[in-house]
């Protein structure tokens, strides 16, 4: 008997202890017609090469999804990005969601937050609750989760340079719900490295915010286990211009560094490496699309085993959010984005995604509106519920075509990896300005195809139509940042300054001592310390990055 | 005459910079000059690095919704300042019933998402006032 034969048998047996205790949808998966759909198609005749480069669904490399049944045991999390102007607007919108059949919540802060000015700081101004929520205190974070029982959702948190003192103030809200941090799900961003090369929200130079990056690994290793601890996010880097195997390889190379990191650090790597997630874009080329969530899976897994010497599993596996690609969208008929968006949603789901956004038709334009939120999630549910793509593993395995591409993506990602290798990594190849350097050149690529009309983009510059502007847009009323400047002046005179200096303080000398800042970050946040003035403590320290000039 | 010298600008604390890079890339292809602010400019920032410059057209950048405040205080410090001769262009995700209003304050043209870089470097040449 085969080796592969023996491997199927107990992967059979494996799901079959699994069902009586998780069983499926369904009980018998069916097409419309009525022909009978099983879990997974093999070859006839599965050899050893298709043993080591597909494996079975579930198992390393993990090629075929990270779970042995996929969409046929749960759909994917709809998880859509939301957040604008103040922490009572965006709860609002939170709970609309929930009750329309998202799964999980998404929070989008606005840039002051992201880049930790409170909302009355002189550089928030214009800024405040433009493109999400304005966080400055636990204050804000009390309302924006009212009446959100956080043992109950999955949040996760698009936060990156302040990750640690957002997770704090998430934990603190818990805490006043009587919910235990051991309880908590969801995902911080965390990943400052993608800030750096193509996203922008930086605030610390690289160095100590690898530290804390690493403090965070350790902390919610003891404290906030079911916690994802970053998401190291190749979708921004799409976003800025790059190609689907530069967004491949920059993630992983990011990915291998955040590692590297804990590693040095002494946290051993099945410790944290299971909580490791990634974020994916899902681009216009579809069929590339669909082979290169399947490259990054069977990647990943070997570059942890064989290069990081994980032997949990769990630290192999890529699990991964998308979402859709905004860049792809275009200002011009902007309901043509919503066939664009269902095409990227599509080949996230037959690439194996766990969660998903789907981007609204005007975000373009602006904001998106309620009306295109709703269209958006419905685009999920079209594809979870009616088309069947969810009812077999891994569809598109065995196409040539894909597997061939699937092959390609991952030898030309391993070329860029030996290359940042050889610059000493990716924060290395990030201060050169080596990875900004390659987006940018693939961006004007990209730009000059269109406009020499060698790639078409439909009601740009082919299929043109003249077309009344937009109406109806969402507007956020740049009061907001009064509002919330008031609302912070008078936090400020009502809470405990003393023990609000002290908690400072301590943090200041835990930050110069190289301790864990995590726990330093929720005694300031109990307090009701803002999010403006932690970071300017370790401003203080640490310093601010200056971005190398690329152009 | 000299090369028409222009300066690429992010305003505020906007991170998204393939857009402005793209230009700056066609603008430069297009035989002008072109300085890069990067990111997490301050208006005044901004108009301090054109002065020293001495540019001939600023090309400001925002994709975060702030152009409503930041453009028009780009443009409140250049007449103060008396640089009435550069041309200020804006670009990025702007709804177009914000338009008339910046145009109010002094941006020459707004180019939106999809604009072919050529209409920009057209635009440039028939209007920018280069001097020397």
């Amino acid at each position: 008997m085969s080796s592969f034969v023996e491997q199927l048998q107990a992967w059979q047996a494996g799901i079959d202890k699994m069902l009586a205790k998780h069983p499926e949808r369904k009980k018998q998966f069916a097409t419309i017609s009525g022909l009978p759909i099983d879990r997974v198609y093999l070859p006839e005749d599965p050899g050893q090469e298709y043993a080591d480069k597909q494996g079975l669904p579930g198992e390393y490399p993990y090629t075929r999804g990270v779970q042995p049944t996929m969409y046929r045991g749960r759909l994917w999390t709809m998880r859509q990005y939301a957040g604008f102007a103040t922490a009572a607007e965006s709860n609002q919108r939170y709970r609309y969601l929930l009750e329309q059949g998202t799964t999980g919540l998404s929070v989008a802060f606005d840039l002051p937050t992201q880049i930790g000015y409170d909302a009355d700081h002189n550089l928030a101004r214009g800024e405040v609750g433009k493109v999400g929520v304005s966080i400055s205190s636990l204050k804000d974070m009390e309302v924006l989760f009212d009446q959100i029982p956080l043992d109950k959702v999955s949040t996760s948190m698009t936060i990156n340079a302040p990750a640690g003192i957002l997770l704090a103030m998430y934990i603190a809200v818990a805490e006043k719900q009587g919910v235990g941090p051991e309880k908590l799900r969801g995902t911080i961003q965390n990943d400052i490295l993608k800030e750096y090369s193509s996203r922008g929200t930086y605030i610390f130079p690289p160095r100590p915010s690898m530290r804390v990056i690493t403090n965070i690994f350790a902390y919610c290793a003891q404290e906030v286990p079911l916690w994802n601890t970053i998401s190291i996010s190749g979708y921004h880097i799409r976003e800025a211009g790059s190609t689907a195997v530069q967004e491949v390889a920059f993630t992983l190379a990011n990915g291998m560094a955040y590692v590297k990191a804990a590693m040095d650090a002494g946290l051993d790597v099945d410790e944290f490496g299971p909580r490791l997630s990634f974020f994916f874009n899902a681009h216009s080329e579809f069929l590339e699309e669909v082979a290169k969530y399947r490259a990054a899976r069977r990647l990943w897994a070997k570059i942890m085993k064989e290069r990081f010497g994980s032997t949990n599993p769990k630290s192999m596996m890529v699990r991964f959010h998308t979402q859709t690609a905004g860049c792809s969208l275009t200002a011009q008929q902007p309901k043509n984005n919503i066939v664009r968006v269902a095409f990227q949603a599509m080949s996230a789901v037959l690439g194996g995604t766990q969660s998903l956004h789907t981007n609204s038709m005007d975000e373009a334009l602006s904001l998106p509106t309620q009306e295109a939120v709703t269209v958006a999630l419905r685009t999920q549910q079209i594809i979870g519920y009616e088309t069947g793509v969810t009812e077999t593993v891994d569809p598109l395995a065995g196409a040539y075509y894909i597997e061939h591409l699937t092959d390609e993506i991952e030898r030309q990602a391993e070329e860029y990896l030996a290359r940042i290798d050889e610059m000493g990594g990716a924060v290395s190849a990030i201060e050169q300005g080596y990875v900004q350097r390659e987006i940018q050149e693939a961006a004007y690529d990209y730009q000059k195809a269109v406009e020499d009309n060698q790639r078409v983009v439909v009601g740009v510059n082919k299929f043109v139509v003249k077309e009344p502007p937009p109406t109806g847009l969402l507007r956020v009323d740049p009061k907001v940042r009064e509002e919330q400047a008031a609302a912070l002046a008078q936090l400020r005179s009502e809470r405990d300054q003393k023990a609000v200096d002290s908690a400072l303080a301590e943090l200041k000398t835990a930050a110069e001592n190289d301790q864990n800042l995590m726990p330093h970050f929720l005694s300031c946040v109990r307090v009701y310390t803002t999010l403006g003035e932690i970071c300017g403590t370790l401003r203080g320290v640490f310093g601010e990055y200056q971005a190398p000039t690329t152009i | 005459m000299r090369k028409i010298r222009v300066l690429a600008a992010k305003p505020g604390l906007d991170g998204h910079d393939r857009g402005v890079k793209v230009i700056a890339a066609a603008l430069r292809d297009a035989g002008m000059e072109v300085i890069y602010t990067g990111l997490r400019q301050t208006p005044e920032q901004i108009v301090a690095t054109a002065m020293q410059e001495d540019v001939d057209v600023i090309a400001l950048s925002i994709l975060s919704g702030a152009h409503d405040y930041l453009f028009p205080e780009v443009m409140k410090l250049i007449k103060q300042k008396g640089m009435d001769n550069v041309l200020v262009l804006g670009g990025g995700v702007i709804p177009e019933e914000d338009i008339p209003a910046l145009k109010a304050a002094g941006i020459a043209e707004v180019f939106g998402p999809g604009t072919n870089t050529h209409k920009i470097v057209d635009f440039i040449k028939a209007n920018a006032k280069p001097r020397g």
